[in-house]
């Protein structure tokens, strides 16, 4: 049975992860390579790295990261960041990362999708959405939220599968940083109308609300991804999938 | 030593980094000398069957795979191609297994949903190869596909998604997986590294 994945998310600035960790006992916790392993190696079913440097300089040191860590982790992994042409997706497959997101610059040029998709499959390409509820409608925002665009989340969403999204990455303005769980109605809509995975982001504060985004009667997610509560320790991997599994949820226990 | 076979395949850097992680010599090429002096052959894949199999005709490696005698597995896209048919762009595939390649909603019953392709980790059954010696039944690996190979005397490995389909093919010297060893953790390089042993 295909199962529910979990997904750690890395921001990177630099070279180095941003967030500090204090849970693992890492000789470096800002070496991605090093905390990706170590995710991996706790059940991790996939790993998203997020380059939030924004000079051309520090893109180039991420490309050369990406081939580090393409040498180093055996489990796919998603980049993004700042990825607005098709040759900076092509910079960072070719560097060996499995799938990149885009996110704003796909909402101001739409066909960004399906020039990726069209030159590296459709597997490869996550749309990150990153919307807020305003007046009852959920208006999708761009750079980190602090901007809002003309598009509307389930419309833009339906819109990208169409362009050759391969999944849909969906975070919640609202939900993100409150620690309160994650927009559940929202995701189980997306999960009903679109035919492509949805993972879920932004809200997670606890185990139990990986538990209910994931689940049939929740948000009805594929996957879950989530930073701090993992880079903290607040939510280990291996408990987390033990009360996966123990909900009936379908999971990669290793 | 193992020959990749070069043939324009999309994405072959973590089928690269994989024999790398596990110290293996390989060399990556479409010249049939070279790839005939090797131990044994890898037919990665990421792309479009019908494609796929023009650039194999256009560089003579197609009649060259099916002759050869050499330990070859075939990766995703790469075991497709092993096949006789694949609904994929409409086109005859190798012919080494006679197994066909379908969409996997040509079966699925109307009004009935599945995510297509399917990404993520499912468990591999019913295990029948050496490249799965050590390995459990029931393990997970990875997958990213739209289109399966069915059931047959050839089948090595089985998996459930909306219908039960080959995870993995074996026939004489030839072998395929539908999933991605190199990107299936530690399960994914124990296979790699019993695949370097046969």
């Amino acid at each position: 049975m295909l199962t529910k994945r979990i997904i750690p998310c890395l921001d990177i600035k630099d070279g180095q992860t941003v967030k500090g960790v204090n849970f693992l006992s890492l000789k470096s916790v800002g070496d991605p390579v090093e905390l990706g392993k170590a995710y991996s190696e706790q059940g991790a079913d996939e790993l998203v790295f997020l380059d939030i440097s924004a000079t051309l300089e520090s893109r180039k040191t991420f490309s050369s990261l990406v081939e580090r860590i393409a040498l180093n982790i055996n489990i796919p992994f998603t980049v993004g960041g700042g990825i607005s042409t098709v040759e900076d997706a092509a910079l960072l497959l070719r560097a060996g990362a499995d799938k990149v997101s885009v996110n704003s610059a796909a909402v101001r040029n739409p066909s960004l999708i399906s020039d990726i998709a069209s030159r590296f499959g459709s597997q490869c390409v996550v749309v990150a959405v990153d919307a807020k509820k305003e007046n009852g409608v959920w208006r999708v925002t761009t750079h980190g939220g602090s901007r809002f665009s003309d598009k509307e989340l389930f419309s833009w969403a339906m819109q990208a599968e169409k362009l050759g999204a391969g999944e849909i990455l969906f975070t919640s303005m609202d939900h993100d940083g409150t620690c309160g769980g994650y927009a559940c109605n929202e995701y189980r809509r997306l999960s009903e109308m679109l035919d492509i995975p949805v993972i879920a982001s932004g809200g997670a504060g606890n185990a139990e609300h990986i538990v209910e985004v994931l689940s049939p009667e929740g948000g009805c997610a594929d996957a879950a991804l989530a930073a701090s509560i993992f880079h903290y320790g607040e939510v280990r991997i291996p408990e987390l999938k033990r009360m996966l599994a123990a909900a009936g949820i379908p999971v990669r226990m290793s | 030593m193992t020959g990749i076979i070069d043939y324009d395949a999309g994405n072959i850097r973590s089928v690269e980094n994989a024999l790398k992680r596990l110290g293996a010599d390989y060399v990556l090429t479409s010249d049939i000398g070279e790839l005939a002096s090797c131990d044994r052959l890898l037919l990665p894949g990421v792309g479009e069957a019908g494609w796929a199999m023009a650039k194999l005709r256009e560089r003579g490696l197609a009649d060259f795979i099916r002759h050869t005698d050499l330990p070859l597995l075939g990766i995703c896209l790469g075991m497709q191609l092993l096949c006789s048919w694949s609904e994929e762009g409409n086109t005859g595939c190798l012919g080494i297994f006679s197994n066909k390649i379908r969409h996997f909603r040509t079966f699925l019953p109307a009004g009935e949903r599945l995510k297509v392709p399917q990404v993520g980790w499912n468990s591999i059954d019913s295990l029948k190869s050496d490249l799965f010696s050590g390995v459990a039944e029931g393990s997970y690996v990875y997958f990213v596909h739209s289109y399966f190979a069915d059931l047959n005397e050839n089948t090595v490995a089985s998996t459930e998604y909306g219908i039960r389909f080959s995870s993995a093919l074996g026939k004489d010297n030839f072998m395929g997986c539908q999933f991605h060893p190199e990107k299936s953790g530690d399960v994914g390089e124990k296979i790699i590294a019993n695949f370097l042993k046969i």
